[in-house]
């Protein structure tokens, strides 16, 4: 037998063992994820997926109910009004929640204190919160009885079971998914490109415009998806403090869930889903928010 | 070597660099302790058009110094001025000082062109003489068509050429700079020094250098100020503080030195004799030490010789002292042996290595010698 060995096939004989065993190892992860694998399967994926299905099944194979909605006025005043609280909501939490991000940032001893109150009402229910709202917005709640004694109106105004309610509520709610991503995403910039930009000129009002602003943006993009997706889909406050007619999609959904109404109840499902879907898939593809998801994952 | 030549070269043309007085200049961070002065009373005259650098370990003031010249820092006493106006109450931004920073603090948001134009963006330079000025800016650090790349496309050392064109492009009088080749490896720092050396001569404006290695700081500065726990140590040209070190501390970071324990028995016109291990050597010496007083003399290890060795032409040197090798060590270039004294005093001796000498073996007596010039009573 030669003894010479082609050189091609003896890298490929090193690079790829013919009996290549199982490897274990990169079984590892997929096995420790397994037991939730199972459960999200059973208990999450199914019911949603069975729930979905009743849109185009229910009774019989028809696309129907879909193209119901779009001469439904009621459902599309309801999506237009879910859409609207969302960014109002959304552009709430940005403007409150930046200059909160920065400060908690810069803050040295104040900050655990500073993010203890941010994070107070994370550790309290949803359901709590807007009770609390709408003793506070009510006829004879605080906010009331402080503009009266301001003397700045006469009598008390409607505020609570109005839009305005449901904004201020919600956006209370939903602050700390703003701030803490955008803190997150600042805490992470270099100081001394703030020191930099300061050296070569740039006053602090210009360097926030030209480097802390654009260097947070992966941060503004995060939370702002974050909270737009979550405003999307909330029920309780809105439902609570909210105007009887301001009916966001998910009061519609439960509504036609009481009223046994599955097949319409599942169509909206699906297209609140589909909206929330289609805005993170869009987000993706923005500059910069692409790396949000990236850093995210990191 | 040529760059050492370089030094005594003279700043460039007179007027076009800033001078800088530092005075009484103090910074205290911890307000309840006095002990914990991170610049303690440093006063300085930095001229215009001059490279001087500011070396010292770390903790000894030196970044805070810069810091406080550049504006982040506020000193705690003293004054800054910049051609003779104080500028401790001006902001950084209003200061028109160039910075290159240790990590070189580009924006890894914006391209090298926009990193480059940020200082001019900033004063309202229109955009078609901006980009003119960018273009000269990145010629001058040998990046001109990098305009485009993002700083994270770059090499370390090309990073650090565009965070100096950023610091010069809008022809600043006075250029900052604090360890700015501290992470690149020592190819590159060697090449990026003589390349900063020629980009001082060029701009003839003042530099004011940062580090804490004294090879980069002797090739390049014009003067050093060393610094030690917040004060400055001596300030001098390179040859000055390498040849006459005005203290144990400076003798000690700048190159390696001998140290002597002696006591004093005379003085000699500017010549001091002291007694050293029972032999009388002469040393220079700035003062008027008293006899008897107990001194430190220096030397440095390659102004040693064997004393049977040859002078070559000179005449031989006059302090000599018998000793013991306890370690030799071949390096290359050079060989380097421990010695020891009589009494115990461990002395450092460097020879050029030359297959024509002898090399000594451990153990072996020797008598070494050296020039009363190198000398010197700390």
């Amino acid at each position: 037998m030669s003894e010479v060995v082609q050189p091609a096939s003896l890298a490929l004989a090193v690079s790829r063992p013919k009996t290549a065993p199982f490897d274990w190892r990169r079984a590892v992860p997929l096995l420790l994820a397994a037991p939730l694998l199972v459960y999200m399967l059973v208990f999450y994926a199914l019911p949603v997926a069975a729930m979905l299905l009743r849109s185009v099944n229910d009774p019989s194979w028809t696309l129907a109910n879909y193209a119901i909605l779009f001469e439904d006025v009621v459902f599309q005043k309801t999506f237009w009004i879910t859409i609207n609280t969302s960014v109002t909501v959304t552009l709430g939490c940005l403007i409150l929640g930046y200059p909160v991000a920065m400060g908690l940032v810069r803050a040295k001893s104040m900050a655990p204190f500073i993010l203890v109150i941010i994070l107070l009402p994370f550790w309290t229910s949803v359901l709590v919160r807007s009770y609390a709202w709408m003793v506070l917005l009510g006829r004879h709640g605080l906010v009331n009885e402080a503009l009266i004694a301001l003397g700045m109106i006469e009598r008390p105004i409607r505020i609570l079971n109005t839009p305005l309610a449901t904004q201020i509520a919600m956006i209370h709610i939903l602050l700390p998914y703003m701030i803490l991503p955008i803190a997150n995403a600042l805490r992470q910039i270099d100081p001394s490109l703030i020191r930099a930009a300061s050296g070569l000129g740039a006053t602090p009002f210009m360097t926030f415009r030209q480097v802390i602003l654009p260097l947070s943006m992966s941060g503004m993009a995060a939370g702002t998806l974050l909270t737009f997706v979550l405003a999307l889909g909330f029920y309780i406050t809105p439902a609570m403090v909210g105007g009887p007619r301001d009916i966001t999609l998910s009061m519609l959904i439960a509504q036609q869930v009481d009223q046994l109404n599955w097949a319409y109840a599942a169509t909206l499902s699906a297209v609140l889903l589909a909206t929330a879907l289609a805005i993170l898939a869009m987000a993706r593809k923005l500059p910069g928010v692409g790396n949000a998801f990236k850093t995210s994952m990191r | 070597m040529t760059v050492a030549g370089m030094n005594g070269a003279g700043p460039g043309p007179i007027g076009r660099g800033a001078s800088v007085t530092l005075s009484d200049l103090e910074k205290t961070y911890d307000r309840t302790s006095a002990a914990a002065k991170a610049v303690d009373g440093v006063s300085l005259d930095i001229r215009s058009g001059e490279f001087l650098t500011l070396l010292g370990p770390s903790g000894s003031g030196k970044t805070t110094t810069l810091m406080m010249i550049a504006g982040f820092e506020t000193p705690t006493a003293g004054d800054i001025a910049i051609d003779g106006k104080s500028v401790v109450a001006m902001p950084p931004y209003r200061r028109n000082i160039g910075m290159v920073f240790q990590n070189y603090a580009l924006f890894p948001h914006l391209t090298v062109e926009e990193n480059v134009g940020f200082p001019l963006k900033q004063r309202g330079v229109p955009k078609a003489e901006r980009a003119k000025l960018v273009a000269e800016a990145l010629e001058l650090v040998h990046l001109p068509g990098y305009g485009a790349r993002y700083p994270r496309q770059l090499s370390g050392g090309q990073q650090q050429r565009v965070a100096v064109a950023r610091a010069v492009v809008f022809k600043p009088r006075l250029l900052l700079m604090d360890e700015p080749l501290g992470a690149l490896d020592k190819q590159l720092r060697e090449n990026l020094q003589l390349e900063m050396r020629r980009l001082h001569a060029d701009l003839g404006i003042t530099f004011i250098y940062v580090t804490h290695d004294q090879e980069e700081a002797l090739t390049m500065s014009d003067r050093i100020a060393v610094m030690n726990d917040g004060k400055v140590a001596q300030v001098g040209s390179p040859e000055d503080l390498y040849d006459r070190p005005d203290n144990r501390f400076v003798a000690g970071f700048i190159g390696e030195s001998n140290f002597l324990p002696a006591v004093v028995r005379g003085l000699e016109d500017d010549v001091v004799v002291a007694e050293c291990e029972g032999t009388l050597i002469r040393a220079l010496c700035p003062g008027r030490p008293a006899s008897g007083e107990r001194v430190t003399l220096t030397t440095r290890p390659e102004r040693l010789r064997f004393a049977d060795g040859t002078w070559a032409g000179t005449e031989p040197p006059q302090n000599r002292m018998s000793v013991t090798v306890t370690e030799a060590v071949f390096a290359g270039e050079r060989c380097r042996y421990m010695l020891r004294a009589g009494d115990g005093t461990s002395i450092v001796l460097k020879e050029p290595s030359s297959a024509a000498i002898r090399r000594r073996a451990v153990g072996e007596r020797a008598e070494i010698a050296w020039s009363v010039a190198d000398t010197i009573l700390v």
